[in-house]
């Protein structure tokens, strides 16, 4: 498939280690909330009201603001049944949306190998961290994995290769000592093979920084970086469909306020860069962004912190996303919550699905394992 | 002292071991092949690992509860073990009954697990299946906690039956059935608290209550089985000689096509796989019998780098190559992370089929990072492992370029590499002229020259193979 400047494209940013959605989303003016978060609540007039009953944590307010654009849907109750509550688990189960037998082909894998069936651009999919995801791992599926975009190479790193001129020396060895060669058989084929398609993914990325020129000072977090990585090889424009980051702990079992604080202001800073950023180059009318956890947290809290939860929060952004709330808060009342945490009502599947299919054009069934309520988010 | 013995030595230490520094395999060859075998395969001989030097420098890597702090604790004992055997076979053992923390959720449980493919993986098969079916964290696991009288989960009976034993298509659907129902009442323990004593490993529980002690038929066998009467039948049969001996194969030996494919794909080498199964057999399911046999035959001997080192051997073998993780230090856990990020998360393996081996270990990613790892080890001239084959270099006097290279070539394996790559590294050689080490500055341009080289003889492809 060629890629033109106007495939869609998804950006997936995992908040790792289960984000708490009672204090993201926050219920403030439900007294239920208030019971059950003595120490851990937000107070009322700190809140980021969205509307009478929900308001964003104080920290978001460049989430609210892109909200208020009309940029931002909000998923409520998102999760599935039986929450295992363990964080391996369960990211294991949003990885290969295989919620009861362990799954080993990752949902954004199967994505990218049908956005590009004969792994043609070996940038087609591209995480930005350290180590794969699961979520992108199919075998024989080629996917790119940069940890920072500015030193991303073969051969970089080596206190013995020095000097701009003994590296390229080095690495055009490796080049030829990688190039094909009659008779040696086929694992070593396929060593070069893919050891050409590194180099092949290496020149092109390295393209990305050198074209890029903007105004926007990114934030200096991890999470900035990676985003700003990928506003890079987004702009562009080197075919890539499906980005992956990841940002963390989330894991607020103890001393969550200032935690959870330092969480979102650096989330809400990388996002208001990004979409600044895109905004800055008149782009950005072909890009989504998921953000999405392994499960929400425990309704009470445990005394300066929570604990592992059930039904989470999701969030997409963009300029052609729908803005507003989809499916459900679910309730707070004690009858109400399995084993003490939210129950969720509705399905991730169907939130994949309705990315899958209502803005990547592909069929979500064999990609989310069947058939689940899609939402309206996409515009 | 002959290079075919050197090069013998280190391939025996690569499979049966993490490789070894030159200076060791000089001592096993003057010790002798057969003997080096034999002591390998006798690891109660040797002291084990000083659990005390690791908690003493590491109390977290002690029942860790994060998942990266017991794969450091398994990476130590990898890199530092006097009995290089018992923890590949530990390795082997994990990477065919694949348990992963994903669903254990508990890493002090899987290093119990690994503990137990330590203490038994050398022994014999049969009492090892048992112990395998009553290691709490394979029973929650597959399940066997909810396998009940009345009420059977498959989980374990299918596994233990498909991909621990026999392989598909050597049994019914109604084997299963029966074997679950023979594991009924096979269970964990009640769990104690962790507050306020402490954590308490799990336990076996045998509950005669939940057991289903009925008439079966299993494998043509009837009787009121049991567990162990289910592997008793399972370890006698052809089938499974045949699949332990091509596991075992497809580990120390060379390449296999992957395990699903394995009852229609027929083996690379039918004669090598002939001769395990009746080392198997023939000892009664002893697996030191057969690894013996394995070691000593002229099919392993042959199989010099005709497997892909899998990122735990790529890690290991090139630090302890490297030397520079020899006693407790900072660093361990990096090493551990680094397996992962190559794609083999130990004690997580991606699910119960384990990882896809050969060829499959490395993809796009994978191949970067194992090429950084590598050469930025190799390429170290303050590491003790790289200095001392500067030093070997050194003490040959002026090379010329061709004896450079050949010198690196045999001092990291001795390594065989294809003409193409060969002439590479001679260019680079040659780029420089002779090495020499007249003069301290000769001495440490040459130092630098060789650090290059090994690097990039590191980056090779060849590299990739164990």
């Amino acid at each position: 498939m060629a890629s033109t400047s106007s495939d869609p494209v998804v950006v997936v940013l995992q908040l790792t280690g289960a984000n708490d959605y009672l204090n993201t989303v926050i219920p403030y003016t439900n007294s239920l909330y208030r019971d059950n978060r003595p120490n851990v609540g937000v107070p009322e007039d700190k809140v980021l009201p969205i509307n009478d009953t929900l308001a964003f944590h104080p920290n978001m307010g460049p989430v609210k603001k892109l909200y208020d654009e009309g940029k931002v849907a909000i998923i409520h109750g998102i999760g599935y049944a039986n929450s295992p509550r363990s964080h391996f688990r369960s990211m294991d189960i949003w990885h290969t949306c295989e919620p009861d037998r362990v799954g080993t082909e990752g949902w954004a894998g199967r994505v990218i190998r049908d956005l590009d069936p004969t792994g043609e651009n070996v940038l087609k999919g591209v995480n930005f961290g350290q180590g794969l995801p699961r979520a992108m791992v199919v075998r024989g599926v080629p996917v790119t994995s940069v940890s920072d975009l500015a030193s991303y190479g073969v051969l970089t790193g080596v206190p013995a290769i020095s000097g701009e001129q003994e590296k390229t020396r080095v690495l055009e060895r490796f080049a030829r000592m990688y190039a094909p060669a009659i008779g040696t058989g086929p694992v070593m084929d396929y060593l070069g093979q893919t050891g050409q398609d590194v180099l092949k993914g290496v020149d092109i990325l390295k393209t990305a920084p050198q074209q890029y020129t903007s105004t926007v000072q990114y934030a200096d977090t991890p999470v900035a970086k990676n985003l700003r990585n990928i506003a890079q090889v987004y702009l562009g424009n080197l075919g890539t469909q499906l980005f992956y980051t990841a940002h963390g702990s989330f894991d607020t079992h103890f001393n969550q306020v200032p935690m959870h604080n330092k969480l979102w202001i650096d989330v809400s800073t990388a996002l208001e860069n990004f979409f600044d950023d895109l905004r800055e180059h008149n782009a950005g009318d072909n890009l989504i962004m998921v953000l999405f956890t392994e499960f929400g947290r425990r309704v009470h809290d445990n005394g300066t912190g929570t604990d592992h939860g059930a039904g989470g929060v999701a969030f997409v952004i963009g300029n052609r996303v729908k803005g507003g709330m989809y499916s459900e808060y679910p309730s707070l009342r004690p009858a109400d919550l399995q084993q003490g945490d939210l129950a969720p009502n509705y399905d991730f599947r169907g939130f994949y699905a309705t990315v899958v299919e209502q803005w990547l054009g592909l069929d979500p069934v064999p990609i989310v394992g069947g058939n689940f309520e899609q939402l309206d988010f996409v515009s | 002292m002959p290079d075919h013995d050197i090069a013998l030595m280190a391939h025996l230490l690569r499979r049966a071991g993490f490789g070894a520094s030159r200076a060791e395999l000089e001592a096993r060859v003057a010790q002798g092949y057969e003997a080096t075998v034999e002591e390998l395969l006798h690891p109660e001989r040797q002291p084990e690992l000083d659990e005390d030097i690791l908690y003493r420098y590491f109390p977290n890597l002690e029942g860790p509860l994060a998942p990266v702090q017991a794969q450091t604790n398994w990476v130590y004992r990898m890199i530092n073990t006097p009995r290089p055997l018992e923890e590949k076979m530990a390795l082997f053992w994990h990477q065919l009954f694949a348990t992963g923390n994903s669903k254990i959720d508990n890493p002090p449980e899987l290093l119990q697990q690994i503990a137990m493919f330590r203490r038994r993986g050398l022994g014999s098969f049969r009492d090892l299946l048992v112990e395998l079916a009553k290691n709490p964290a394979m029973l929650f696991w597959l399940d066997n906690n909810g396998n009940h009288r009345g009420a059977i989960n498959e989980n374990w009976g299918r596994e233990l039956l498909e991909l621990f034993s026999m392989g598909v298509g050597n049994y019914s659907e109604d084997d299963i059935k029966e074997a679950s129902r023979a594991f009924t009442g096979w269970t964990i323990g009640p769990k104690l608290p962790r507050l306020p004593l402490g954590r308490f490993y799990w336990s076996f529980a045998y509950k005669p209550e939940d057991h289903d002690d009925g008439e079966k038929t299993f494998l043509g066998h009837t009787g009121r089985l049991n567990g162990e009467d289910i592997i008793d039948i399972v370890v006698q049969q052809p089938a499974t000689a045949r699949f332990l001996a091509r596991h075992l194969y497809n580990f120390f030996v060379a390449d296999e096509p992957q395990v699903p494919s394995w009852n229609i794909t027929p083996p690379g080498n039918p004669e090598a796989i002939r001769t395990l199964e009746q080392a198997y057999t023939a000892s009664h399911y002893d697996i030191r019998a057969v690894l013996r046999v394995l070691f000593l035959s002229d099919f392993f001997k042959q199989a010099r780098f005709a497997r892909v080192k899998s990122p735990a051997e790529l890690v290991i073998g090139t630090v302890r190559l490297a030397g520079s993780f020899a006693a407790p230090r900072l660093g361990f856990q990096d090493l551990a992370w680094e397996c992962n990020y190559q794609g083999q998360e130990l004690l997580n393996p991606p699910s119960v089929e384990s990882w896809h081996t050969g060829p499959e270990w490395i993809d796009g990613g994978a191949l970067v990072r194992r090429v950084n790892f590598t050469a930025k080890f190799l390429g170290d001239t303050s590491l003790p492992g790289i200095r001392a084959i500067i030093d070997r270099l050194r003490e040959r006097g002026t090379q010329s370029p061709a004896a450079f290279v050949n010198g690196c070539l045999d001092l990291l394996g001795p390594l065989e590499v294809s003409e193409q790559t060969r002439r590479e590294l001679l260019a680079q050689a040659e780029e420089d002229g002779d090495l020499r080490w007249g003069t301290e500055q000769e001495c440490s341009a040459s130092a630098q020259r060789v650090s290059v080289m090994l690097a990039l003889i590191g980056a090779s492809r060849e590299y990739q193979f164990a």
